[in-house]
């Protein structure tokens, strides 16, 4: 067999494309670009002499000392005697956390109030309106404020208001039964991992082929569930169901959500289910009448024209407002440091403080923030593709 | 090609027809407004008895500590304070001018009739009245910045923020959308970076770094420099939005403007600009609105805008504590300016569709 | 969309001319950044942070700031400018303090800053003397039913952001093996708010502020300072690295207000002292040699401290001690002739 070469345009060499990238004015271009890396050179000297003048030394050899400050609330173990690396990590967890949580939050209740606004209930969807106009006319931060000083004002764990007993509030937190893993080896941990990836997956994969009904739905949950306790029993950790019960200083047992997290969550969830409310509206509205109409005369019912027929359509209007919706929901968890709720803006700046590395504890923040930003984006890009209408998105 | 359908007007229905329709149309309709009322019948007579019934209209803090609804009389002995924080109570005409000046720029610049070449010049002197009328630097006594605070910060900072950042993004988006890599990579990269920043670590930079970076950048004082890297913060978000302005012009009109020989600032000067504005102008009622709110995120570094402002009234010893009210005193105020705001930018966009 | 014009050359020379233009208009604020003092000098005002503390620092009714700390930055004033009103206090939080001082906001800490070793090698700050000698205490709700601060294992308490106390406090536990919640909270008021409605079982901070804090609470007395401390807590004045004639000019400003007690000197009869024929007297209030004036003060500069601020155990005794509503005894902050730690230089 011969190889073709195949016939037709000269592929352009590595100057051309750059020539051409480049455009008019090269060296205009590149006078400015030196200007502008001169500027910063010149701010980064200014800084350098500045820090050198005080006595601080410049780099990031304070992240592998010994923090010595506790943190509120904490995923992975810490302690004060962990490096600032470490307490970094314990408060980009949280942020994250609060996101994940506040995103998913936001999602479902935006969802509800924007299909209570569609709904032809005159009365609901004026008191739905009414929720939207004053949650979006008022500042995120005077929201957090308000839920802040509204869990602060709840009675002290000993007269807390409990709910059946089984869970209680406080202005210690809110704290509910829950399953607590002891002993749990990260092979465990990485088991869980494994196995809600595999379970993603396989609803993916049932939703790509339309085979996924409520029932098969349910059994992958339940081979999930069964399949994480086995892998931790035979990891050698146990797990117990605990219900929340007053002991020593405060309440002990089961979950626990600390004001100061409750209020940042609750914040951003309703400051955020407003945006997403207007825009599922904004979506489902951008899908002609005449579709429905349509679908009528085929015999469909609205649950199944909204289904079927409006939401992919709409989803293709809603994703990328959503995804700048999550990014600012991220970008705006920050305020967490408002409220003391232990975040990565809250630890950083607890970090400049005790080190004087103002500068690079900044960069460090900044770089994360824009990793954040970039992986969401980037996520929501390739989800966006698959929702939109074929030839539309550009590669 | 599809022929667009005749939008008519749904026939409109005599009125008490349509709301026994929308409140009572099928059983479904019924039940949801039921369960409506059942909801605001859990809810609202508490607020009122909190706000009316059971509220402390005047006395001290005391009164309001016996009574359990809501203390007015706060309001009343902290009002002055909400709007104007340590600003000295003897000198309290200065910033409420200000506040009139600044507020009164907006109404003004809010009608089509004004929107000539001299409003601008009342962009430049409104706020540089209302600086110095704060400062005091023409009728004394002087009065530091740190002692500066409440409605006439919130106002000023976003005013002169939005309307700085509005050149520079026009420079953000032309370069973005330039045939020249070079100049659409560094905007690109500027743009990004902003927009992936939380508002929060760019003015910990204002308060932290900026210093340290100028040369006798201590000399700016903390509202000065958190003023300068706003405006560049929020310059990449405005400059987003002129783009998308920019990609709504048809490539024709370039090319037409080339033909007539026109050089490439005066295309954008005279043709691209004015069209591409004009189209964004709406999406940029709506993102001054948002920057207004955002302004509050000045409480973090300790600058006494409207927020922190209330938040303050409510940690004074003498009033400790009423926290709800105190913000609900901001909360008004901030609603009212930016409902007023989204209600224009919905007749604007309707104003603008006209044609003419 | 991407479309060539020859104009857009003459808009970037004029750009790139624009930048390079800012850079050399700027530039030359170098020159005389940096030395502190002439900074002041120039300024006509020290620019001072403090708290908010009724007795160490506190605006009255009228917006004039008082207080233990505040007198110390009047006697500041007095000493470049012979004036104690040309001194600006700015209220800031302990989380906010340690950069805005780095930052060159102030030109001083009067926060009641503890002088620690990191504050001063990594953070670039020097500090005058210690003008009060503090321990980290706990005060804890009495119904919480302990008498030590080891018992407090697994309780809930509240840290101020941005404090020793904040650090004390983990290593307090860290050394007994126990464990605690902390809750940081950055307003002083709000610290309080926590202790009051039980959202923490204790509060930690310096013993002193601490005592103030209880007399502000709505019942002191279901409240107890534990009586033991944490660690040792020498609040100085903190300046940044930098200005060597500065930290001189606070290291004295101090010292004469000690050796003005040790002197028997008080703002009542130090008139009396100026026909003094001791020569340290006479040398301490400038009437026969210049002491000061070597660095640009005025001679008398010590005579006018104490003329308008008084002498230290004046400062002390009306701002905190008996002549207060807190009524606190010297204890350590007695001179070191009544057994206490201060101890002035020699004036020579």
């Amino acid at each position: 067999m011969t190889a073709i070469t195949e016939p037709g345009r000269h592929r352009p060499g590595f100057l051309h494309v750059l020539r051409h990238w480049l455009g008019p004015r090269p060296t205009a271009q590149f006078a400015l670009l030196f200007a502008a890396i001169g500027l910063f050179w010149w701010f980064g000297a200014n800084t350098l002499e500045t820090m050198a003048r005080a006595g601080i030394n410049p780099g990031f050899d304070f992240l592998n000392r010994s923090a010595n400050f506790e943190i509120g609330e904490t995923m992975i173990p810490y302690s004060s005697a962990d490096p600032y690396s470490r307490a970094i990590l314990v408060g980009l967890l949280n942020t994250i956390k609060v996101a994940i949580l506040g995103c998913v939050l936001a999602t479902v209740l935006g969802v509800s109030l924007g299909v209570a606004r569609l709904s032809g209930n005159l009365l609901l969807s004026g008191l739905v309106r009414w929720y939207i106009e004053i949650i979006r006319n008022t500042p995120l931060l005077l929201q957090l404020f308000f839920w802040s000083a509204l869990t602060k004002a709840l009675p002290a764990p000993r007269q807390a208001i409990s709910v059946g007993d089984n869970a209680f509030l406080s202005n210690r937190g809110i704290f509910v039964p829950g399953i607590i893993v002891d002993n749990a080896s990260t092979a465990g941990w990485i088991a869980l991992l494994v196995l809600t990836i595999l379970a993603i997956a396989t609803f993916v994969g049932l939703t790509r082929t339309a085979n996924l009904t409520f029932w098969r739905g349910t059994g992958v949950i339940a081979a999930l569930v069964i399949a994480t306790a086995l892998a931790f029993a035979l990891t050698g950790a146990t797990a117990r169901f605990e219900i929340p019960a007053l002991g020593g200083f405060n309440i002990r047992g089961g979950y626990n959500l600390s004001p100061e997290f409750a209020a940042l969550l609750i914040g951003l969830t309703v400051k955020f289910s407003a945006a997403i409310a207007e825009i599922v509206r904004a979506g489902i509205q951008s899908v002609d009448r005449g579709q429905w109409e349509a679908a009528r005369a085929l015999g469909l019912h609205n649950g199944q024209i909204m289904r079927l027929i409006v939401l992919p359509q709409a989803l293709r209007v809603i994703t990328p407002l959503i995804t700048t919706s999550y990014l600012d929901l991220t970008k705006d968890s920050s305020l967490a440091v408002a409220i003391g709720y232990p975040d990565l803006v809250n630890v950083i700046n607890t970090t400049a403080n005790t080190t004087g590395q103002a500068l690079e504890a900044l960069a460090i923040l900044i770089g994360v923030y824009l990793a954040l930003n970039l992986s969401v984006s980037a996520m929501m890009n390739q989800y966006n593709r698959r929702v939109a209408l074929r030839g539309t998105v550009q590669r | 090609m599809t022929v667009p359908a005749v939008n008519l007007p749904p026939p409109k229905p005599q009125d008490w027809r349509h709301w026994r329709q929308g409140l009572f149309g099928t059983p479904l309709n019924t039940f949801i407004t039921l369960a409506t009322l059942a909801f605001l019948a859990w809810v609202v007579p508490p607020f009122v008895r909190w706000a009316i019934l059971d509220a402390t209209w005047i006395g001290t803090a005391d009164d309001c500590k016996a009574a359990t609804g809501a203390c007015w009389a706060f309001v009343t002995a902290k009002f002055n304070f909400i709007l104007y924080s340590f600003y000295p109570p003897a000198l309290h005409w200065r910033p409420m001018i200000a506040v009139v000046l600044l507020l009164g720029l907006l109404v003004f610049t809010a009608q089509p009739r004004f929107w000539r070449k001299e409003t601008l010049l009342l962009w430049i002197a409104v706020p540089v009245i209302s600086w110095l009328l704060l400062a005091g630097t023409v009728i004394g006594p002087t009065v530091p910045s740190n002692q500066w605070g409440g409605l006439p910060i919130t106002l000023l900072v976003a005013i002169v923020c939005f309307s700085l950042a509005i050149p520079l993004a026009m420079l953000l988006a032309l370069a973005r959308q330039s045939s020249m890599g070079g100049i659409r990579t560094m905007s690109v990269v500027y743009i990004e970076v902003m927009r992936g920043t939380p508002m929060v670590a760019i003015l910990y930079i204002a308060m932290l770094i900026l210093p340290m970076m100028l040369p006798g950048g201590q000399l700016i004082d903390k509202i000065g420099r958190a003023m300068i890297l706003i405006t560049l913060f929020w310059s990449a978000y405005v400059a987003e939005v002129i783009r998308a302005g920019l990609q709504a012009i048809p490539a024709g009109q370039y090319e037409a403007a080339r033909a007539l020989g026109l050089g490439y600032w005066r295309i954008m000067r005279l043709v691209i600009l004015p069209q591409a504005l004009r189209l964004v102008i709406p999406a940029m009622v709506n993102l001054a609105i948002g920057f207004l709110l955002a302004t509050s995120l000045l409480a973090v570094i300790g600058v006494f805008d409207l927020l922190n402002a209330a938040k303050t009234a409510a940690v004074d010893p003498n009033w400790l504590g009423f926290y709800d009210e105190s913000y609900l005193v901001a909360a008004t105020i901030y609603f009212v300016i930016c409902i007023i705001g989204s209600r224009y930018s919905l007749w604007l966009e309707r104003y603008l569709r006209q044609p003419r | 969309m991407t479309t060539s014009f020859q104009q857009k050359a003459g808009f970037w020379r004029a750009t790139a001319a624009a930048v390079f233009a800012l850079t050399a208009a700027i530039a030359p604020i170098s020159a005389h950044a940096g030395e502190d003092l002439d900074a002041i000098v120039a300024r006509g005002v020290i620019k001072a942070g403090v708290g908010t503390q009724p007795g160490f620092f506190a605006p009255d009714s009228n917006g004039v700031w008082k207080g233990f700390f505040v007198d110390f930055g009047r006697a500041l004033a007095v000493t470049v400018f012979n004036d104690p009103n040309k001194i600006e206090f700015t209220s800031s939080s302990p989380q906010q303090r340690l950069p805005a001082l780095q930052a060159g906001e102030f030109d001083i800490l009067l926060s009641g800053v503890t002088q620690t070793i990191s504050r001063s090698f990594q953070l670039g700050f020097h500090f005058g003397p210690t003008v009060f000698y503090d321990g980290q205490g706990l005060l804890v709700r009495k119904d919480v039913g302990v008498t030590t601060g080891a018992e407090l294992d697994g309780a809930t308490i509240g840290v101020q952001s941005g404090t020793t106390g904040e650090l004390n406090i983990a290593d307090f536990f860290r050394k007994n093996g126990k464990t605690f919640t902390p809750v940081t909270i950055e307003d002083t008021n709000e610290f309080l708010a926590a202790l009051e409605s039980g959202r923490v079982d204790a509060i930690t901070q310096d013993a002193s502020d601490l005592g103030i804090k209880q007399t502000q609470l709505k019942n002191p007395e279901e409240y107890i300072l534990l009586p033991e401390r944490l660690s040792k807590e020498p609040l100085a004045p903190a300046i940044r690295h930098g200005d060597d004639r500065w930290l001189e000019i606070v290291n004295w400003t101090v010292w004469a207000t000690i050796e003005a007690e040790e002197l028997g000197i008080t703002q009542a009869n130090v008139d009396d002292f100026l026909t003094s024929e001791d020569p340290l007297i006479q040398r301490f209030l400038g009437t026969n040699t210049a002491l000061g004036q070597a660095i640009g003060l005025d001679p008398k500069f010590a005579y006018n401290i104490v003329k308008a601020v008084g002498n230290y155990g004046e400062i002390f005794e009306r701002n905190v001690g008996k002549d207060s509503v807190f009524k606190w005894e010297r204890g350590y902050n007695s001179l070191w002739t009544d057994g206490g730690l201060l101890y002035a230089p020699a004036w020579r």
